[in-house]
């Protein structure tokens, strides 16, 4: 049973494209976390509906990925690698300081939902290290510095 | 295009594109680290003033060519020439003057000792290397699939269902002593026999592209430049199996551009009727999905990837059964890496001869390394094994930017730290295991003497242990009594005593733990105790650190009498720490790592070491 009729029509199309198929449960929750951009505790339970699979099963899934969030996103997400070829380059001090400059810590979200911030094991971009990932686009470490005026800017 | 219905049929198209005549080839590199250096404004700018001249050449956007240092990449393959780290701004230059009139743009070439070098066989990055399974990285076009065909590709295939049995394919296999490339080194055709002889079906055949480990990422530029030969490599296997319908390729979630693409092999593929219904008339059905991971580096190892793929938690589970016997789903499955995947077709295509020619004896073949951290060429590197880790670092890599080199840390958090004076023995499974490291995910960091081998050994067990699932006590328990331990002799509070306290955990959590993570977690503290044990007494005993990297802040001082004002140790510092004031520099030892790069980029000698700081 479906209360929320905003969450039905996003999330009907979804369900509807993994109905009877095996093995669906990490895609789809990555699908309707896609869609809604967090996976809501409404949403948690219609995909438990669905599957069919006890909510709390659903949920012992879900929170195994680090890649599956159950509290709303910034509209940006800054990652920062922490891989070992950054860490060797001086990925530990940037965490540091966009810490700072967000006044938050690694993995959390800014008040306003503006930003998340968080660190990430590697991105495969070792060359470049350090790299931070801002929305999906890799910078490299000579891009640094445009990094601190788009984030004040951002949250003007 | 028409859905091939035989062998000769794909004969006959493969014969029709080689005959083509095709316009020379610009291809820049549009691999994940050339993009983030600018690849793609390069490629639309070059793509754009090309075609507005009407140039008879064709510019098209490859995967990774390697040598992500110097991106992006542009190689100009009718002349031949490599441009390196060429900006949208000298587009109009490189089509002036070397595609209209020829000429090479010396200023972005390699400049060797002797001058320009325009080619990647007179490049000692590329010289020394022997491309097997990154043949076509770089050299086709990934999003088109008869590019691939061109480059010799389905051929190995067209040649198993055309005129090989399954069991010949084995055989061959067999015969080549390919062994496993995800790190453990299991010989992949005894595994392919031992699936084919179980009886029950359907079976499956899982590829493994979760690659996990901070510092690797050539399965990413397998599955970015070149998908069809991990695709091809999995058709090849499901013949030789048997009674195979249905494969999966596990990707990681960071790796969104190698997902794209292989979505897209496969549906060009499909369409071909290289995948699908009756693949090449000849009555085998398969057909590969991709699974995208979930952020999760223990489904790198096996029972667990399939947990993953079934819908469950990833977690290892103990099973008196191989994956061969009971694997996805309970049935037997064949779970090959990436680069595994990759070398069969050209074994295939070339024999197993061909194979065993190159390489070692125990150990047949090439392997890929990602050569990171601190040397001057950074990037992937293809070499036959023996060669040695000295050639590796010092020929290949280019040396050290500056600073000597002090080790190399070789197969990620389950490898180990391997120093400078066993530079010499040559690389295979063997040797590394002997000298207490692994192949692993074949990652490769250069670490010179102001990296501290204590805090690089906590940084891997920080990893592993936040990575541990949690379900075994050794693993999970284990590992984090060791970081505790580690966290207090980085911090200058270590005991003594803490070295054979970590010794006999580490013994105790390798021997019992339930899977290959717990099992090979402690060995980058083990092998940093065997070869830098002076280290960590250093750190216990006199409560300082000898590379001088676990400092308390403000290690560094600039000399104001002696400053010039020249800027040049803010441009080098790599963690933005030195902040200028109103008449000099500063270091705020907030952000200051210690890393020492100030120094040697000043002129005059003006920032100084304040004096060895108690850790």
């Amino acid at each position: 049973m479906i209360a929320d009729r905003e969450l039905e029509k996003r999330i009907s199309p979804i369900l509807a494209r993994y109905a009877g198929r095996k093995g669906t449960v990490v895609p789809l929750l990555q699908d309707v976390q896609g869609e809604f951009g967090w996976l809501s505790p409404e949403a948690m339970q219609v995909v438990a509906e669905e599957v069919p699979l006890p909510l709390a099963r659903l949920y012992g899934v879900a929170s195994f990925y680090t890649h599956f969030y159950f509290q709303p996103r910034g509209k940006h997400v800054v990652r920062v690698c922490t891989g070992t070829a950054c860490y060797i380059r001086g990925a530990p001090a940037l965490v540091g300081r966009l810490e700072e400059e967000l006044g938050i810590r690694a993995g959390e979200t800014t008040a306003d939902l503006s930003f998340t911030l968080e660190t990430v094991n590697c991105v495969g971009c070792c060359a470049l290290a350090p790299v931070v990932v801002v929305d999906d686009r890799v910078l490299r470490k000579r891009d640094h510095k445009k990094l601190w005026g788009w984030i004040r800017q951002e949250r003007r | 295009m028409i859905r091939l219905s035989s062998v000769q049929a794909f004969g006959e198209l493969r014969e029709e594109l080689v005959g083509v005549e095709r316009k020379p080839q610009i291809r820049v590199c549009c691999g994940t680290g050339c993009r983030a250096a600018g690849a793609e404004e390069v490629f639309a700018a070059l793509t754009a003033e090309a075609s507005q001249r009407g140039l008879p050449v064709e510019v098209t956007s490859s995967g990774c060519q390697g040598w992500c240092e110097r991106g992006p990449l542009v190689a100009v393959e009718h002349v031949p020439l490599l441009y390196l780290q060429v900006s949208p701004f000298d587009v109009a230059t490189i089509v002036d003057l070397t595609l209209e009139r020829g000429q090479p743009i010396e200023r972005l070439l390699y400049q060797g000792d002797a001058g320009p070098v325009p080619w990647r066989d007179g490049i000692p990055f590329y010289r020394r290397q022997g491309r097997i399974i990154l043949r076509n990285c770089g050299r086709i076009d990934p999003t088109d699939i008869r590019d691939y065909i061109r480059a010799g590709g389905y051929s190995a295939l067209a040649k198993a269902l055309g005129g090989m049995t399954p069991e010949g394919v084995i055989a061959e296999v067999k015969r080549s002593r390919l062994r496993g490339r995800g790190g453990a080194g299991f010989p992949t055709g005894r595994k392919w026999e031992l699936c084919r002889a179980q009886r029950r079906t359907p079976k499956y055949i899982v590829c493994n592209g979760d690659e996990g480990d901070p510092g690797a990422f050539m399965d990413r530029s397998v599955l970015e430049g070149d998908p069809h030969a991990a695709l091809e490599g999995m058709i090849i296997a499901a013949y030789a199996v048997g009674d195979v319908q249905e494969g999966f390729i596990y990707v990681r979630a960071e790796y969104p551009l190698a997902v794209k693409h292989l979505t897209l092999a496969i549906a060009q593929a499909e369409e071909l009727g290289l995948l699908g219904k009756n693949i090449l008339g000849s009555g085998l059905d398969f057909s590969i999905e991709v699974k995208r991971g979930a952020g999760a580096f223990v489904c790198g190892e096996s029972t667990a990837l399939m947990y993953s793929i079934e819908g469950q938690r990833g977690m290892p589970r103990e099973s008196p059964f191989r994956s061969v016997e009971r694997g996805l789903w309970g049935m037997p499955t064949v779970l090959n890496n990436v680069k595994t995947f990759a070398s069969v077709p050209l074994i295939i295509d070339h024999g197993a001869d061909w194979f065993t020619g190159i390489g070692t004896e125990g150990s047949p073949g090439t392997q890929v390394f990602a050569l990171t951290g601190k040397v001057k060429n950074t990037g992937l590197v293809e070499i036959p094994m023996g060669i040695t880790i000295r050639e590796l670092v010092h020929e290949m890599g280019g040396g050290l930017p500056r600073g000597r080199c002090k080790a190399v840390q070789i197969g990620g958090p389950s490898g180990g730290c391997i120093p400078e004076a066993l530079f010499d023995t040559p690389i295979d499974f063997d040797s590394l295991q002997e000298m207490g490291a692994m192949m692993g995910s074949g990652g490769l960091v250069v670490m010179d003497d102001a990296d501290c081998m204590v805090a690089v050994a906590r940084f891997f067990l920080a990893f592993t242990q936040q990575e541990s699932c949690g379900k075994c006590t050794p693993c999970r328990v284990g590992t984090y009594q060791m970081l505790r331990i580690m966290d207090r002799i980085v911090d200058g509070r270590g005991e003594a005593g803490d070295i054979e306290r970590l010794q006999d955990l580490g013994r105790w959590i390798a021997e019992t733990s339930l899977c290959g993570l717990g099992r090979t977690a402690p060995n980058p503290v083990l092998t940093t105790i065997r070869y830098f044990r002076d280290e960590y007494e250093a750190h216990i005993r006199d409560r300082r650190c000898p590379a001088g990297a676990c400092r308390s802040p403000g290690g560094f001082r600039i000399a104001d009498e002696e400053c010039v004002r020249c800027g040049l140790c803010q441009d080098a510092c790599p963690d933005d720490a030195i902040f200028v004031r109103r008449d000099g520099f500063s270091i705020d030892p907030e952000f200051c790592t210690g890393c020492g790069r100030c120094v040697g980029a000043c002129p005059v000698a003006a920032v100084v070491r304040t004096e060895e700081v108690a850790v």
